[in-house]
């Protein structure tokens, strides 16, 4: 199940509350291990060696919401990312080669360079591309959810957004649309504690982002956001709650963002005890000592499976190197449709 | 065959297009019970039902988005903003999501914002705006402003079925004072596509919207003097039909460019560059523009009269350049 060139849910196989622990543990730890790696490798190594040009965000520290949640959904679920949820893309069968590719502006990229870093998403895998203001995709995730009912779909949206974005109209008007419409979106708000530099108390008055569902009429609970299995278990629930046609659910996941807003930005206006506060509840740690406490691995397996996800990265990140510009003669195509 | 009105023929091309595909649904407020702010939608929640005539809350920027996710589930959504004014509200929806992500990702959103714009009615500076200078600045849309009913329902059926995110302002002012009978069979107009209103030998007005009617009605008095002014109705904004504006500027050599939006960064601007750059030799005098001065629109009768531009500043600048 470690091999990364083949996604690992296909079609035929949902995940569910059946799966047995162990198995789920297993492909946790994989995209947990998996996305941390890709992106100490974006941010630590290839953008200091000026190979990634731009912008570069990144989920450290947070990494269990995407892959919690993004293993509760089923496969025809549509989910939308924020720009700290890259872990989403690699359940849905996305490619670290292509991710690097992405990043490094390269043909191979899901944007073949037309944007960058995780600014990104593929139809086919029903991901839908991060609109870079914040909460704009809200009312797109309210859309597409009504759109599934309209079709009689028993999928569901899984729309993703931080605490900062709960501040934007299009985050209210998008949350106000589906609770009207009743539909299908489950709402997952990564609260790590800043927005930028600006922290919660400077964003919003109240305490809980989950204090704002009941002004929209709609289900909240709030879940420890570095815990896996409480992730995957509140969506797990608020999944049920939508392809019952309750309408809209909304999952707040506590975390912190264990890293500056971009990788320029050293997070130097955070106070000191709170990395090591939020350090010592990281989410892989935790998860690696569930996992050998219940005798599910053991330290060598999981230095196994590191060691694999190390080479197949090194590997990515030479095929996307390998992996051409684009052809500055492409600069006007795709605009419009254009004839087949 | 009998008289429909430009409004009639609005709902005449989404009712065709609701009854053809499955797919095609309504979104926007006020659109089902109520029949839409000026009724364009009436009686389409009770031919298709609330599933798919959607009325939502007073949220321009979740009514443009919703139409945009819903589009990448396959439908076919048709957004109305009440007015065409209050389209800065899902501004962002639609320039900077609906209109990227073909180029971004790869990912078509073919969405229909319909947008009723234009003064003429006291609207006042809040409804009366013709804002779509804002998008034919925006690659990835297409504008269209259809002049004639017989256009509006031919553009509104592409608009649907083009598989782009299409704006398309439907000028209040025409809604119920243009008729004209079409025919009752199934057609379409091209988008991207301009056509001659009245051909011309000494002049020609490039125009669109509303102020088509204003140019015709300003032929018919240039006539009676001996000036022969030919009318190009460009009825899509974006992209721009080239061709037709400057095959029509070689033949008279002298080009008004006419609209109701305000002068500074307007649609006339582009035009007039393309005619300078492309049909220069071709010019025997200066590519005039006309259009409503840089202001908001004012609602008293007396200042919206002299906002909007008329039938005898067009005689009146058509005469000094047939004379130039």
């Amino acid at each position: 199940m470690f091999d990364v060139t083949a996604p690992v849910l296909g079609p035929q196989e949902t995940s569910s509350i059946s799966s047995t622990e162990a198995d789920l543990s297993r492909k946790f730890l994989y995209y947990l291990l998996l996305q941390r790696e890709v992106e100490e490798r974006i941010e630590r190594k290839l953008y200091r060696q000026g190979k990634i040009l731009g912008g570069v965000y990144v989920g450290r520290g947070q990494e269990a919401i995407c892959v919690g949640s993004g293993l509760a959904a089923e496969p025809g679920d549509v989910l939308f990312p924020c720009h700290r949820d890259l872990g989403l893309y690699f359940i849905r069968g996305v490619h670290p080669r292509e991710v690097f590719a992405q990043y490094m502006g390269r043909v191979g990229g899901l944007t073949r360079g037309r944007d960058g870093n995780m600014h990104m998403g593929d139809l086919n895998r029903r991901i839908v591309a991060i609109i870079s203001a914040m909460a704009a995709s809200v009312p797109v995730a309210a859309g597409a959810a009504m759109a599934l009912k309209y079709q009689g779909s028993r999928n569901i949206v899984f729309n993703y957004f931080g605490d900062g974005a709960t501040s934007r109209g299009d985050w209210h008007e998008g949350v106000n649309l589906a609770a009207v419409q009743r539909a299908p979106v489950v709402f997952l708000c990564n609260n790590n504690q800043y927005a930028y530099s600006t922290p919660l108390e400077k964003q919003m008055a109240c305490r809980d982002i989950a204090d704002r569902a009941p002004g929209y009429g709609i289900p909240a609970e709030i879940v420890d956001g570095n815990d896996v299995f409480a992730v995957y278990e509140a969506a797990m629930r608020g999944a049920a709650h939508c392809r019952e046609g309750l309408g809209p659910y909304l999952i707040e996941c506590k975390t912190f963002r264990m890293t500056g807003h971009s990788a320029h930005d050293g997070g130097d206006y955070v106070p000191a005890h709170l990395w090591a506060e939020w350090g010592a509840k990281d989410p892989i740690v935790r998860l690696e000592r569930r996992m050998i406490e219940n005798g599910i691995t053991s330290r060598e397996e999981i230095e196994a499976v590191y060691a694999r996800i190390r080479s197949e990265v090194d590997e990515a990140i030479a095929w996307a190197e390998a992996s051409p510009l684009p052809d500055p003669s492409t600069l006007t195509q795709g605009v419009y449709e254009e004839p087949a | 065959m009998p008289q429909v009105t430009y409004l009639e023929a609005i709902r005449q091309g989404i009712r065709e297009e609701m009854t053809r595909d499955p797919n095609v649904f309504l979104i926007g407020e006020d659109i089902g019970v109520y029949g839409g702010a000026f009724k364009v939608t009436q009686g389409m929640l009770d031919e298709f039902g609330e599933k798919r005539v959607v009325d939502t809350p007073i949220s321009e920027s979740a009514i443009v988005g919703a139409a945009i996710g819903a589009s990448f589930m396959g439908l076919r959504p048709v957004a109305e903003m009440q007015f065409a004014d209050f389209i800065s509200c899902g501004f962002d929806q639609i320039v900077n999501f609906a209109a990227k992500c073909r180029y971004r990702w790869n990912a078509p959103a073919p969405i229909v914002v319909r947008a009723p714009s234009g003064g003429g009615i006291h609207g006042g500076p809040f409804h009366s705006q013709n804002p779509e200078a804002w998008f034919v600045h925006t690659p990835g849309l297409k504008v269209v402003e259809p002049a004639t009913a017989y256009d509006a329902k031919g553009l509104i059926k592409s608009a649907i079925r083009d598989n782009d995110p299409v704006i398309f302002f439907e000028h209040k002012a025409l809604y119920r004072r243009v008729k004209e009978e079409i025919p009752d069979g199934e057609y379409t107009i091209p988008i991207g596509r301009a056509r001659i209103h009245r051909e011309g030998r000494d002049l020609s007005v490039i125009t669109y919207g509303a102020m088509v009617h204003v140019a015709a009605e300003a032929a018919e008095a240039l006539a009676a003097e001996g000036v022969s002014m030919e009318i190009v109705d460009l009825r899509t904004l974006l992209p721009i039909d080239e061709e037709t504006v400057l095959s029509s500027v070689r033949k008279t050599s002298k080009a008004i460019v006419l609209h109701e939006a305000t002068l500074t960064g307007g649609v006339g601007g582009e035009i007039s560059a393309r005619i300078t750059e492309k049909a220069f030799e071709h010019l025997d005098g200066p590519v005039v523009r006309i259009a409503a001065p840089d202001t908001p629109v004012p609602y008293s009768p007396p200042l919206e009269e002299a906002f909007l531009p008329n039938v005898a500043r067009l005689v009146e600048r058509a005469r000094w350049l047939a004379a130039y």
